[in-house]
């Protein structure tokens, strides 16, 4: 049945602004597809021109090196801008939606009743294969590959984070859909992973055909690769897949109506915004209408996604494909005199050297993007094992990389980790140095060369 | 504070690249950087940060020594007084004063020397200076002997600067604790100045005995070693900030509670010394190994060692486990090396650069056991 996993390493970082329990539909038009959202995407071949008219499914662009992987439209309407940056990276699909949705059909089937290479060709023809994610490396699964079993965190524990149980009340068919197709893409198990004494929702803990894990503690404990390292770690030569509650239902929709429907709860959280709430609406929506007269006054950072692992966006930026989340924080670019020799009893440190520590444990912070200090070579020891819950050696780990010896990252457990994982280490890190892309690059090198 | 940033803001153009101050932008840096916390935001990774930087972090353990400083000022003076036979005369102030005209011109040689070179390497490097010397600059003054020469600081200091750390790379690539690479630099070669009874007492008079209770010890003269509430509260001739375990003790209790030293390396430190100790006073082959096991955590730099210097968190172990044993380690071959070997009355600073060389093969052996261990859960997948 099910079985309880303690952590006691991680951290909770308390913020201001977590949403109200409160969904409102958001009226917007302007979606986009970020291909920049997908960490393997490096070559995206774009199938449609600006001006094209679209519908919901009509592929936009498709991956060269994996050309089974294709990326398509959340929305009907017309394609109003193909937008490049630098060295013409392909940073954006716009498309401004019509009144009225139409589809492209994928045909319902019981997924019971088709071949798993029939499941995953209509995964991939709808768009929402990019759902499924793989350790190692963390980018799109390979519909190539068999995974050893699929994991599915049922929380999120990130600062801030939306409550999933809140998120997919009323969508029992459309999970358990879901959790049938993912059944079928698999010969060994699929793990649900909810938080111990959270009171999980029905429509998460009424789910059949699935192994049931609870997890308590604090935050990494919703990342997928604790979790994978507790309950069935990757080994060299293993594939595992991954995805999230909100996505489970997008693909048991497919299966149940024949259409791609990328409905998403997102939540609008952070110390900035007026009226922090949950927002009814799709995947790549822009958030122009719903930080517009909604957030407070200056210079402020816009994330899609959480603050550990989020990404910085305009604000008339558009939500990424993967995140449930958009936080708004102050930015963080003024000079603090004597910054670091304050006593500091309303600072945000986990260091037991500013006063805060001691007076004020349960502060809820309004934190800024500032540095807070210069960056330096390692000298403080023994602070990323604090927050990272695995049986890893996280900064020889790092070092590894940054030396780009293979055998050594292989052996220490890149295959585990993801840049998430180490986004507490990043936050506590004394000497401020940026881990998570470091472990990217790892990830990446490592990919190039198993490939 | 806003005049004064608008002041940084209009000179700074002159220390970047192109202006006329260009080879002092390292310095420009390290003073702009002292004043104000920069204004830069975070860009990938995470948004937000924690308020921590090297600043604090070193700033701390700087606070954690003053009262060893404080108490080896005074016990400056009060040796100085007591070897003329006028202590009993002497106010308190007269001591204090005789202290700092004796201790602080230490100081300010081995800041001035330390940070001249860490500027300096900054600069041709291109990166930030780094804050690693405001500990060790700190550092070699309370390891020095009161008597040292000046020359003899700026040039041990220069050694270790140099030698000991930048050519490493700077803070965090060295291997040896660079305060004690000062140390050992003057105790090798200066030996007739380092050693004996000469530098321990701040112009001794001639017919008063400067022996430290470790030249006692190390010379046979088990009986004249003084009690141990004296020795534990610093009333004895030695380095500068050695000589009071109480004060060292403050400063560990601020260290551990701050969260900044290592109470892993400083608990099993003590308890190898202990251990060692207890194994000499079973042993029992001369009178120095009797002496009670807990008088040597009081001797000599045993407690400061460990304290400040063993638990460098760049030269010591980085795994956890690994420090349990680098502690050790240290606390067994300092006692091993002070009862063993006469020649060498100060074991303390020898076990710790012994072990700094040591412990990234400690670490070698914890990373292998947990390599080891991933290996062995694929294997038992795979069987």
């Amino acid at each position: 049945m099910s079985d309880t996993i303690k952590l006691k390493r991680g951290l909770d970082i308390k913020l201001i602004g977590i949403a109200e329990k409160k969904v409102t539909p958001l009226n917007a038009r302007k979606f986009a597809v970020k291909p920049t959202d997908f960490v393997a995407l490096r070559y995206p071949k774009v199938l449609v021109n600006e001006g094209d008219e679209v519908k919901v499914g009509t592929v936009l662009c498709y991956d060269k090196y994996r050309e089974r992987i294709q990326f398509t439209s959340p929305v009907s309407g017309k394609v109003i801008g193909i937008k490049r940056g630098p060295k013409r990276i392909l940073e954006e699909f716009q498309i401004e939606a019509d009144e009225k949705d139409r589809h492209v059909d994928f045909g319902a089937a019981n997924p019971a009743d088709l071949s798993r290479e029939e499941i995953i060709q209509k995964m991939l023809d709808s768009g929402t294969w990019p759902m499924l994610r793989q350790r190692p490396y963390s980018v799109i699964a390979n519909p190539d590959d068999k995974p050893k079993a699929i994991f599915i965190s049922g929380f999120d524990s990130a600062p801030l984070a939306p409550d999933m149980n809140f998120i997919v009340e009323g969508k029992e068919r459309e999970f358990q859909a879901g959790i049938d197709v993912l059944k079928q893409l698999t010969e060994g198990k699929v793990h649900l992973n909810l938080k111990a004494g959270d009171n999980p929702s029905k429509v998460l803990t009424g789910a059949s055909n699935v192994d049931m894990h609870y997890f308590q503690g604090p935050h990494p404990a919703s990342n997928v690769g604790v979790q994978i390292h507790h309950i069935d770690p990757v080994n060299k030569g293993d594939v595992v897949w991954y995805t999230y509650p909100q996505e489970v239902i997008t693909i048991g929709h497919l299966f149940l109506e024949g259409k791609y429907n990328p409905e998403k709860i997102v939540a609008l959280t952070g110390s900035e915004v007026l009226k922090p709430q949950y927002y009814k609406t799709r995947i790549g929506v822009s958030i122009e209408n719903m930080v517009k007269d909604n957030v407070k006054e200056g210079q402020l950072r816009y994330i899609s996604g959480n603050v550990l692992t989020g990404t910085k966006i305009r604000k008339d930026g558009y939500l990424s494909f993967y995140h449930n989340q958009i936080t708004v924080i102050p930015e963080g670019n003024y000079y603090e005199f004597f910054g670091w020799a304050k006593p500091g009893l309303n600072k945000f440190s986990v260091s037991r050297s500013f006063l805060s520590w001691w007076f004020k444990p349960n502060k809820k912070h309004r934190l800024d993007t500032n540095m807070h200090g210069g960056e330096r070579a390692y000298v403080m020891s023994g602070e990323y094992d604090k927050v990272i819950p695995m049986d890893i050696l996280p900064v020889q780990l790092v070092k590894s990389i940054i030396i780009e010896d293979i055998d050594l990252m292989e052996n220490l457990g890149i295959y585990e980790v993801d840049e998430e994982d180490f986004a507490l280490a990043e936050v506590v890190c004394t000497s401020k140095i940026n881990v998570q892309s470091i472990i990217r690059k790892g990830l990446n090198l490592m990919r190039a060369e198993m490939s | 504070m806003k005049a004064l940033r608008k002041y940084i803001d209009k000179i700074k153009p002159h220390f970047e690249e192109g202006g006329r101050f260009e080879k002092l932008h390292s310095t420009f840096e390290a003073f702009e950087t002292f004043l104000f916390v920069p204004n830069t935001v975070t860009t990938k990774g995470s948004h937000i940060r924690d308020a921590i930087d090297m600043k604090r972090t070193m700033s701390t353990v700087i606070m954690a020594m003053i009262p060893a400083l404080l108490f080896g000022i005074w016990n400056v003076g009060y040796q100085h007084f007591l070897s003329e036979g006028v202590i009993a005369e002497t106010d308190f102030w007269t001591i204090v004063g005789f202290g700092v005209v004796k201790v602080l011109p230490i100081i300010i040689v081995s800041y001035v020397v330390g940070l001249g070179i860490e500027f300096y390497f900054a600069q041709i490097r291109g990166h930030e200076v780094n804050e690693g010397f405001l500990v060790s600059g700190m550092l070699i003054p309370l390891v020095m002997p009161p008597d040292v020469p000046l020359w003899m600081v700026a040039v041990a200091t220069a050694f270790a600067v140099i030698f000991g750390k930048e050519v490493f790379g700077g803070t965090g690539m060295n291997i040896l604790n660079p305060a004690l690479t000062a140390r050992a630099f003057l105790f090798f070669a200066y030996p007739a100045e380092m050693s004996g009874d000469k530098v321990w007492i701040a112009e001794r008079a001639d017919a008063y005995s400067g022996a430290t209770p470790l030249s006692l010890g190390g010379s046979g003269k088990i009986d004249q070693i003084p009690d141990f509430a004296d020795m534990f509260f610093g009333f004895i001739p030695g380095s500068i900030g050695e000589t009071s375990t109480l004060a060292v003790l403050i400063g560990a209790i601020a260290l551990i509670v701050l969260g900044v030293g290592s109470w892993r390396i400083m608990l099993s430190t003590v308890l190898g010394g202990l251990f060692m100790g207890y194994i000499f006073n079973l042993w029992g082959a001369n009178a120095y190994m009797e002496i009670p096991a807990h008088y040597h955590l009081v001797m000599g730099g045993f407690a400061f060692g460990a304290v400040f210097m063993a638990t460098d968190p760049v030269s010591a172990t980085q795994t956890t486990k690994g420090k349990y044993i680098y502690g050790a380690l240290i606390g067994i071959i300092a006692i091993l090396v002070r009862v063993f070997n006469p020649a060498y009355p100060e074991g303390m600073m020898l076990a710790i650069l012994f072990m700094n060389v040591f412990a990234p093969l400690i670490d070698h052996y914890v990373t292998q056991g947990n390599i080891n261990r991933r290996l062995k859960r694929a294997q038992a997948v795979a069987g």
